[in-house]
């Protein structure tokens, strides 16, 4: 029982992480040059490490909306998860923690697709996806298994 | 009283230093247009001398990227002369009011060109020591949207949304209750009616994660 509680938090956890680190690190379109997106466009001019605010369309904006908010609510789910696991009654599911953490993947998986279809209007022809943007799509199904167990999980005393 | 007020500021003036006599020009800072739109570029000036006839204002233009200005306006003697020849020719107008100490020049039809600096710079005779200031003029194609502002704007409505549905959660659980409460207390007794007492007795329903049904 108590392994199971430990590879569930372990699971959400490495959700959050992942979700973390694709969020503040600004490495979704990636070059030879340079980095661009989410926040920051930094390129090796010859002069050395040169970085630029990122251009405001509304689509980025958007992007970073949707990843901040899938962070917010899976901190939400795993601060639920704790407050049901001593609350919950012996039987009952964790609705709320997997509705919370179900709409946490939800929200990555829109970021991730709208930047997907958009990001070719300002990213320049040379640039590919960089890891920022792996990890997000990595995180994706990692918060919605997590999302799922909890909702078929059963508190057991 | 009144006389020795009046002494005293007479003698405050008189004690005032030259430097501070200086003319004060304002205009903007920066400016935002649309391509093809008008643009009103205000100045005025504070001075510590009344507004004289011979009051002057003259309006210098330098592009982005160029060390030199140009002058495009000027107005004295109670006459404004525009630019005819120069990169506002039938595009310059003069709208300000001097004997109000107003310099305002609107330009008309905003080209690419057109972004740079304008400088104004006023004078009040016998007050002419001043700084003359600047504005910067950009002109875009689209006015572009701020860094953040549709960020924040799709944060703060889910969030919103998220403390609507507790919020209306809660308030239906406690409505509930009370009409509960309300109905097995009429039951129960007809002496205790509706009033501050059943107010006393009754308690809020305990808060707990209580999984939604």
């Amino acid at each position: 029982m108590l392994l199971l509680l430990l590879g569930i938090i372990l699971l959400h956890l490495a959700a959050l992480v992942l979700l973390f680190v694709s969020t503040i690190i600004s490495v979704w379109s990636t070059s030879e040059t340079g980095t661009s997106d989410l926040w920051t466009n930094c390129s090796i001019v010859n002069g050395g490490y040169h970085c630029n605010p990122a251009s405001t369309g509304e689509w980025i904006q958007a992007v970073q909306a949707l990843m901040i908010l899938s962070i917010i609510f899976s901190c939400l789910s795993l601060f639920l998860f704790f407050c049901q696991l001593f609350t919950l009654q012996k039987g009952g599911r964790f609705f709320l923690t997997g509705t919370f953490q179900i709409l946490a993947s939800l929200f990555v998986m829109s970021g991730a697709i709208i930047y997907t279809v958009t990001s070719q209007y300002w990213v320049l022809e040379t640039y590919t996806f960089g890891y920022s943007y792996i990890l997000a799509w990595v995180a994706f199904p990692l918060a919605l298994i997590s999302g799922l167990i909890y909702v078929i999980l059963r508190k057991r005393e | 009283m009144l006389t020795f007020l009046a002494l005293a500021s007479v003698v405050l003036l008189g004690i005032v230093p030259e430097q501070s006599q200086a003319i004060v020009i304002y205009t903007g800072w920066e400016r935002h247009a649309l391509l093809g739109s008008d643009i009103r570029l205000s100045c005025s000036f504070f001075s510590w001398r009344w507004t004289s006839e011979d009051v002057t204002f003259s309006w210098t233009y330098r592009p982005d990227g160029s060390r030199d200005s140009i002058s495009i306006f000027h107005y004295t003697g109670g006459v404004a002369y525009v630019d005819n020849k120069g990169p506002f020719r039938d595009r310059l107008e003069f709208v300000g009011n001097p004997g109000r100490r107003d310099g305002s020049i609107l330009l008309k039809n905003l080209e690419f060109t057109d972004n740079g600096t304008f400088t104004c710079d006023a004078k009040n005779p016998p007050d002419i020591v001043g700084r003359p200031s600047s504005v910067r003029l950009l002109v875009f194609e689209k006015v572009p949207i701020q860094a953040g502002v549709i960020t924040g704007a799709i944060i703060g409505v889910v969030l919103g949304l998220l403390v609507l549905i507790v919020v209306i959660y809660y308030l239906m659980r406690f409505l509930v209750a009370r009409r509960v409460f309300s109905l097995s207390v009429s039951k129960h007794g007809k002496k205790k009616k509706e009033g501050s007492q059943q107010r006393q007795l009754w308690t809020p329903p305990p808060l707990t994660c209580y999984p939604l049904p």
